[in-house]
């Protein structure tokens, strides 16, 4: 019942901004700019979408009470895209068509961000997703770059280089893999780890598949403590890192366990991870000057720590209008190509963007220690 | 009709069954010469594997063991015995973690050694998780089985399913257990003992163990023992006390022991009773080894007990013991000489050559013809 009366609302907001838009004192662009949020606020990851939502909001208003852009201010369009791909395409229907935005940011999740990514390439439109992770994001499926499509966070084969150019910054010299064989995320870092750490010098003294239904990692874990590799890599989420570390302790194995940011939560054993290392988008504990700005103002609006995906949505909404000012004008054509060749210091890194409109910056690297995870270092690509 | 020679050669075949019979020859060939060769690389890794699998074993044994007693009396394979088995690691979990009633004795008892009150509070937890398993289980039959007593058999054994599905979504409602997955809290530091030709050490602070040593946990050791005596136990009541010859009977022949004067429901109730008991001291068996519980858990630890069950010959109680020892070897040992991925390929391929070959398992008898 709520749900109809909430549609006809919508309806009449719409139609009143309709009826606005086409009245002479609505002229078309008018004095502000607007910018479209995608984000899940409802669906299977509503928290994600709001921590999203709310890092975008927070930079917006920044920008607005420093004078917003090219003396406009900015207008933030929030739409729900429930993380799925339909209700996506008509949110980003709807923010194109009848909202005229020329700017999308969004949406979380790759499954959603790669068919709103199609229209916005279509329409003109630019979009920078903050955390979708997959490669055919910024990607036709020909293998060029889409023209008008960005992200602000790395790609999951990225976490894997990073890894392994960090174990052997340690001195880890041997590594033992293992993976879900069933798991894209899985399998992109180990093979990237893979080839980056035997590209460095290392040598890999074991690999071993497991699926996501196992629990008994025993026999797995008996042959490592055997390598008695220096390494145990295991880039999955944080379920199965539990399993694998509890479990390893009991037979012997005393490698470093390292993964990438399927381990980043608040459900990880961190008595059986302890002395882990794992890498992320970022880490509140990073001294740079721009990331404490950013955790206090957050936690002083919103009351908590900023996670991982309010920084990313920080950083694509900033990323987004410092280029719509280099630009100088609020033309998508323009802005796509300053975003192309914009360098800004973002709270994740200072990014720039690869060719692939995937950016270029460093990772944070954490680590599991006495019941705590603590920053551990920086490593650039 | 075909009837060129060739033709008939294949018939023949088949018809005799050489070809299945040939096919498991050569796998059995393959797997012993596997293990030969892996015994004579690295005997001390091998047998370590040997030990990881007696861990899994004991487990899945006391899981089979109810499979087995509710089947060897009503005929019923009860698919909710997997789910029993993870409502028995939730409950241990928030006996632990809500009541603290692993500290129980403790707490009243100040003075007493804390070996003592901690082996008194764990085994409270587990009385705790068998008593409520117990109680469910009796609720189950009662709602859901009683009533199909005399239906077809098929329709018992698809409310059992239906069952099944019923606990896994009403626990991870997030009022009653969690749609997450939840990190164990041991009641006991876990202690690993490196056993070798130079005596036994023990492991700890990311030492690594001495070269040629076999790695045994207390928790592996708790696992075995409470297995074995629960087993004992089990084969006690079922042999030598009154409930346990009126189970007998039962199963011999449920409408003669209603004429001889015993309480058929009672002894079927019971049967589901102590069935589930066992299940929930395996929930918390497993959830202290793998230390992480979450309400799909029972599926495949289930599935596998049930196999074990059907290996060893469904209905007989030392029959599920031997299996299920079988089938945490065959896990173990495929996943590190064969491949990980393939193990419940494996594991579930048992299934499938026994059945062909001796379909009533090892300790099975031929179904008898009844009047």
């Amino acid at each position: 019942m709520s749900k109809r009366l909430l549609v006809v609302f919508s309806f009449l907001i719409v139609a009143s901004m309709l009826l606005g838009a086409c009245g002479p004192a609505g002229s078309a662009g008018g004095d502000t700019i607007k910018v479209a949020i995608l984000a899940p606020l409802s669906g299977p990851v509503p928290t994600f979408g709001v921590s999203t939502r709310d890092g975008i909001l927070m930079a917006i208003e920044e920008w607005n009470a420093k004078g917003g852009v090219l003396g406009k201010q900015i207008e933030a369009i929030v739409a729900d895209s429930q993380c799925t791909a339909d209700p996506a395409v008509n949110a980003a229907n709807k923010v194109i068509d009848q909202d005229q935005v020329h700017y999308i940011i969004g949406e979380v999740c790759s499954s959603a961000s790669i068919p709103v990514s199609e229209i916005a390439e279509q329409k003109g439109v630019v979009q920078i997703s903050p955390t979708s992770t997959n490669p055919s994001v910024t990607l036709n499926p020909d293998g060029s770059t889409k023209n008008y499509i960005f992200r602000a966070c790395f790609i999951d084969p990225f976490q894997g280089l990073v890894m392994a150019k960090f174990a052997l910054s340690q001195g880890k010299q041997t590594a033992f893999i293992m993976f879900d064989q069933g798991n894209d995320y899985v399998l992109g870092l180990a093979e990237a780890f893979e080839a980056s750490f035997t590209a460095g010098g290392g040598t890999i003294v074991g690999k071993e598949a497991y699926t996501g239904q196992d629990t008994d990692f025993s026999a797995i874990l008996t042959k490592v403590a055997d390598s008695q590799a220096d390494v145990l890599f295991i880039p999955d989420y944080y379920n199965v890192v539990n399993l694998v570390a509890t479990q390893a302790k009991e037979r012997g194995v005393t490698s470093t366990l390292m993964g990438g940011d399927g381990w980043d939560s608040s459900d990880l054993d961190l008595a059986a991870a302890d002395g882990g290392f794992f890498s992320n988008h970022y880490s509140a504990e990073d001294t740079r000057p721009v990331v404490q700005e950013f955790v206090s103002r957050y936690e002083a609006k919103y009351g908590s720590k900023p996670d991982a995906l309010a920084t990313l949505g920080y950083d694509a909404a900033n990323l987004l209008l410092a280029a719509i000012e280099k630009a100088g004008e609020d033309d998508p054509a323009k802005v796509k190509d300053a975003l192309a060749s914009l360098q800004y210091d973002a709270v994740s890194g200072t990014i720039t963007f690869d060719e692939f409109h995937n950016p270029i910056k460093a990772a944070a690297i954490m680590q599991v220690k006495d019941g705590k995870v603590i920053f551990a270092d920086s490593i650039a690509p | 009709m075909n009837t060129s020679p060739i033709a008939q050669l294949i018939q023949k075949i088949i018809k005799q069954g050489w070809m299945g019979k040939s096919f498991l020859l050569l796998i059995t060939l393959l797997a012993v010469w596997r293990l030969v060769v892996a015994l004579q690389e690295n005997p001390i890794l091998f047998l370590q594997q040997v030990v990881n699998g007696l861990q899994l074993g004991f487990v899945y044994a006391l899981i089979a063991l109810g499979y087995t007693m509710v089947y060897g009396i009503v005929r019923l394979i009860n698919f909710a015995h997997g789910d029993v088995f993870m409502v028995g690691a939730f409950v241990s979990f928030y006996s632990i973690t809500r009541f603290q009633l692993h500290t129980w004795a403790e707490r009243l008892f100040p003075a007493m050694p804390d070996g003592v009150s901690l082996i008194i509070g764990a085994l409270t937890v587990m009385a705790a998780s068998m008593v409520a398993c117990a109680l469910l289980a009796v609720v189950i039959e009662r709602i859901a089985y009683k009533p199909l007593r005399n239906a077809p058999r098929i329709s018992a054994l698809i409310t059992a399913i239906g069952v099944s599905f019923f606990l896994e979504y009403f626990a991870a409602l997030n009022f009653v257990f969690s749609p997450n997955f939840i990190t164990y809290r041991r009641p006991i530091e876990v202690v690993t003992w490196a056993i070798g030709p130079g005596g036994i050490t023990t492991l700890g602070g990311g030492i690594a163990p001495p070269p040629g040593t076999i790695l045994i946990s207390n928790i592996a050791l708790i696992i075995i023992l409470t297995s074995i005596i629960l087993m004992f136990g089990l084969q006690f009541i079922v042999q030598k006390t009154r409930i346990g010859k009126a189970m007998r009977s039962v199963a011999y022949d449920k409408q003669t022991a209603r004429l001889m004067g015993i309480n058929t429901d009672a002894i079927i109730s019971t049967t589901f009773a102590i069935g589930a008991a066992l299940a929930g001291a395996a929930g918390m068996l497993y959830a202290i080894a793998f230390s992480q519980i979450f309400f799909w858990m029972g599926i495949i630890p289930g599935l596998k007990s049930f196999v074990a069950a059907v290996l060893g010959g469904i209905g007989s109680i030392p029959g599920a013991f031997i299996g299920a020892l079988i089938m945490g070897q065959a896990e173990v040992i495929s996943a590190a000489y064969i491949s990980t991925p393939l193990r419940d390929a494996i594991a579930f391929s048992i299934l499938i050559i026994v059945l062909l070959v001796r379909p009533t398992g090892i300790f099975g008898e031929p179904e008898r013809e009844k009047a």
